[in-house]
């Protein structure tokens, strides 16, 4: 018999007051899987991370993670169940020192390998800005930290939002190059891209948002380009 | 001269007491954006909490913070749990009319429990103690002790904000509420404990309040307005400002006293004005990073 | 000549035209009130109606202009004590000194709101109550009307406003149906205007406002001065009804905020019919819980609470929700329009 998920999305309807951005999505994540979410500006894709970090309640559907159902569970709640999201545009705690913008990640409590010794091995130059103000880094050492901030809360399941948005090429390869080291530990991924080729080379498992529907799903290795534009663009 | 310099000494030293009024109200604007109206009439509440501690108990004043202070604190977490997170949002109006909603039912529930009459808090020795600090300055026992908590409390609120999990917790729901829930912040509980300290620090001032002079269940009001004024005229944001801002107050209203009983108050709320007029950001504004 | 599709924008609809139908009968029955009603009946009457104008116009400031003051006892003082002025230092006659307080009023609130507008939400509405504060304690220091004990309006002045004491009743009370009336006609046309829009549309979006190029802060600053003006001119008539004014009475908070505040909430904020409604409620339950003394305004409080957490638009909102009432004409509607002849298009 198979191993259930780790975490089961199952046709979830997801709605900003009346309007309606998620229709049946369903996604399921395996245990040290990569997953990759990509799709077009306003496909739905932050949704669904917030929907799985417990930002936002599913109207229909559910959502299950290492067993329990947590449509319904706060994000407060669900980052305690080993749910961490690197949110969109970063967004650390512009009041707090990058220290303890990481520290705050592990204010959960949950144990783990991830400790600050290891972020600042993993991104040493965090390290020399330690006692700095959040917004006194880079963009790419924000994403760092964000990242970092994530870890610290030991999850099982690392969701991504564009962690390549706005940052420079080199910068973006210098933080993909980091992922095995992350993933090593037997953590899942759910990656949220609008660089394709980004994400097929980091993700075993692709799903393709259009307009708030899942247009396409499959192995990284297995789908074409032609198929990926076309569920990419609806042409 | 030495009439003048006891004059502002006894200015400053009340200012003490205006600032404990202003760092609660700071506090939480500075957590979650709530002005509460309530406040002055929550420091009265803690005067009569106070009141009656010292009465069935036979504690002195002083002693019964122990009981106060929780208590208080308990109230403010629970406030905030039941009523006031509800009226958080976008729309300022709910916060605004609720609290003085509250502060009219507090009012007419002490008036309605403990009638109109004046009340004083009896702490004893302590209150004639006077000691002589040089040639014809006079410093009260009680009025030092009141300002040397008012520090204390300060340094402590400051310390906290800036040095422990809790603090840490207020700033990150304060920037922003949505990515402090995905560190495992409930804001809900962190906004009640902000209120729960920012009527701790209430209880502490009520007491002083209702040691150092006459309270009846309307005098709520004008505490909230000293508050205020001490953390606009400090600096919205800064918690030494606020201390500032209070001994500012507490000066102004002492030697406009001095000047005429008749404009103690407008000679403080005067200062506020002019300050309002040439530097609106306060006197010690935040520096944001 | 193209086809086009004909339309006017309208006002009214069905109900506001009954609406409007039934305000019509409702004042003329308050008209006559002197002829039906007794001496205790015309002054409930009168100061139900100051109420109405001062929830209106509190209203307006807060519900449309979202300048939520808790200082507007400010500006009622302020009416009641130029009148005291006016009539005891210079002989005005006590009826031209209401329609003099207004415009000085609005004179005063010019410096006031320069002073209290660089203060955000709800900071602003604590310094507008530091300013009445302020207004109160001045009060208190000019000797000449009593300092802080107050003063009685000189028996010559009422003498002279009407003959007996029956005359001078009636002419207060068509005063105070005459100024109310005022009012909400000129809140009404306010918000009819131009400038009615632009407050409209600051109350759905501030920022949206101003990024579609309307001045908000001129828009808010026109809507303070304008409510200084009524308020003032509502104060003077509710002190030349008392025949007596004091600082405390006159800048109350209680009296002239915390009950309005009240009124405006239970009836309705942001609605033009919400104060009135409000107003109708408030001396309803004061009529019937006043024996309660402190407790009947804990209630109000607690009401007022409950009011706002779970039906925050008020009586009036959830009535017209239901039904879709309106009873004052507001809100713009198109009226597509077949029948009306086709007039010549504009290059024809
Ligand atoms: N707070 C919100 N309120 C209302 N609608 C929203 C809100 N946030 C997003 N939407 C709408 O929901 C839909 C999905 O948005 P979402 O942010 O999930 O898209 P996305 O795929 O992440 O896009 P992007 O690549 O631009 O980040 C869009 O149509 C967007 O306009
Ligand atoms: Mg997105």
């Amino acid at each position: 018999m198979r191993e259930a998920p780790l975490l089961d999305v199952d046709a979830i309807d997801v709605f900003y007051g009346d309007f309606q951005a998620l229709f049946g999505v369903s996604l399921t994540v395996e245990r040290g899987q990569v997953v990759a979410v990509i799709g077009a500006n306003g496909a739905g894709k932050s949704t669904l991370l917030r929907a799985i970090a417990g930002l936002m309640q599913p109207r229909r559907g559910g959502i299950h993670f290492n067993g329990a159902a947590i449509g319904n569970a706060p994000a407060f709640a669900v980052v305690k169940r080993g749910i961490a999201l690197v949110p969109e545009g970063r967004r650390l705690f512009p009041s707090l020192s990058v220290e303890e913008n990481l520290r705050i990640g592990g204010q959960s409590g949950r144990p783990g390998p991830w400790t600050l010794p290891r972020i600042y091995k993993l991104f040493p130059v965090l390290s020399e800005r330690r006692h700095l103000p959040a917004t006194a880094l880079s963009g790419g050492q924000q994403q760092m930290a964000a990242i970092g901030r994530a870890l610290m809360s030991n999850p099982d399941l690392l969701l991504c939002d564009e962690i390549s948005l706005g940052l420079a090429p080199i910068i973006v390869r210098d933080i993909y190059a980091q992922l095995p080291a992350i993933v090593g530990d037997g953590m899942s991924l759910v990656i949220v891209e609008q660089d394709i080729a980004q994400a097929l080379k980091a993700a075993a498992q692709v799903y393709c948002l259009q307009e708030g529907r899942i247009a396409l799903q499959g192995a990284a290795r297995d789908l074409t380009r032609d198929a990926i534009s076309a569920a990419y663009f609806g042409v | 001269m030495t009439e003048w310099l006891n004059v502002i000494l006894q200015g400053v030293l009340i200012g003490g007491l205006y600032a404990m009024f202003a760092a609660g109200l700071s506090l939480i604007f500075g957590v979650m954006r709530l002005v509460n109206i309530a406040h002055g009439d929550l420091i009265v509440l803690a005067a009569y909490v106070a009141l009656m501690v010292t009465q069935t108990l036979g504690l002195d004043p002083l002693t019964s913070l122990l009981l106060v202070v929780p208590a208080m604190a308990i109230i403010g977490y629970a406030l905030q749990r039941l009523l006031l997170n509800r009226t958080l949002g976008d729309d300022l109006l709910p916060p605004l009319l609720v609290t003085f909603g509250l502060s009219i039912i507090i009012q007419n529930g002490l008036l309605e429990l403990f009638t109109a009459d004046s009340r004083k808090l009896q702490a004893g020795a302590v209150e004639t103690m006077t000691y002589q600090i040089g040639t014809g300055i006079w410093v009260g026992l009680l009025p030092f002790i009141q300002f040397a908590v008012a520090v204390a409390v300060i340094a402590a609120l400051q310390m906290l904000f800036y040095r422990t999990a809790l603090g840490r917790a207020f700033r990150a729901t304060s920037d922003d509420q949505s990515v402090a829930q995905l560190m495992g912040l409930d804001t809900r509980h962190v906004f009640a404990m902000a209120m729960a300290l920012s009527l701790a620090v209430v209880a502490i001032a009520g007491v002083f309040l209702a040691v150092r002079s006459n309270f009846d269940p309307a005098i709520g009001p004008a505490r909230l307005i000293f508050g205020f004024e001490a953390v606009i005229i400090g600096g919205l944001g800064s918690m030494w400002g606020t201390l500032a801002g209070g001994v500012i107050l507490g000066v102004s209203q002492a030697i406009g006293a001095q000047i005429d009983p008749g404009w103690q108050l407008l000679a403080g709320h005067i200062v506020f004005l002019v300050i309002l007029a040439v530097r609106p950001q306060g006197l010690f504004p935040k520096v944001s990073g | 000549m193209s086809e086009q599709v004909r339309y006017r924008v309208e006002h009214a609809t069905r109900s506001s035209r009954i609406g409007v139908g039934l305000i019509a009968i409702v004042l003329m029955v308050l008209a006559l009130a002197p002829f039906w009603g007794d001496r205790q009946m015309l002054r409930l009457l009168a100061e139900l109606l100051t109420f109405v104008a001062l929830a209106s116009l509190w209203n307006l400031l807060a519900g449309y202009a979202g300048l939520v003051s808790v200082g507007q006892q400010a500006f009622v003082g302020l009416g009641g004590y130029l009148l005291f002025a006016m009539v005891i230092l210079a002989g005005v006659h006590p009826i031209a000194a209401i329609f003099i307080a207004g415009p000085i009023a609005a004179a005063v609130s010019i410096p006031v709101a320069a002073l209290t507008f660089r203060l955000r939400g709800a900071y602003f509405a604590i310094g507008t109550w530091v300013v009445a504060e302020v207004f109160r304690l001045l009060a208190s220091q000019v000797s000449v009307l009593g300092g802080g004990s107050g003063v009685s309006l000189p028996a010559a002045a009422v003498i002279a406003m009407a003959p007996t004491r029956q005359a001078r009743e009636f002419e207060i009370y068509w005063l105070a149906l005459a100024l109310t009336v005022l009012v909400l006609a000129a809140i009404v046309t306010l918000l009819r205007s131009r400038h009615g829009l632009a407050l409209t549309a600051i109350r759905d979006n501030e920022v949206a406002a101003q990024s579609n190029g309307i001045d908000v802060t001129r828009v808010k600053l026109i809507v303070y001065v304008l409510t200084a003006f009524g308020t003032a001119m509502i104060g003077a008539l509710i002190f030349l009804m008392k025949l007596r004014i004091s600082p405390d009475t006159a800048f109350s908070v209680n009296d002239w905020t915390a009950f309005v505040i009240f009124i405006t909430v239970i009836g309705g904020i942001g609605r033009i019919e919400g104060p009135i409604i409000g107003t109708i409620i408030f001396f309803f339950m004061r009529q019937t819980l006043s024996d309660l003394g402190s407790l009947y305004l804990l209630i109000m409080g607690a009401v007022a609470i409950v009011v706002m957490l779970w039906a925050p638009k008020g009586l009036w909102g959830l009535i017209a929700e239901r039904y879709g009432w309106q009873a004052l004409p507001l809100q713009r509607h198109l009226v597509f329009d077949d029948t009306a002849p086709r007039s010549r298009d504009k290059r024809a």
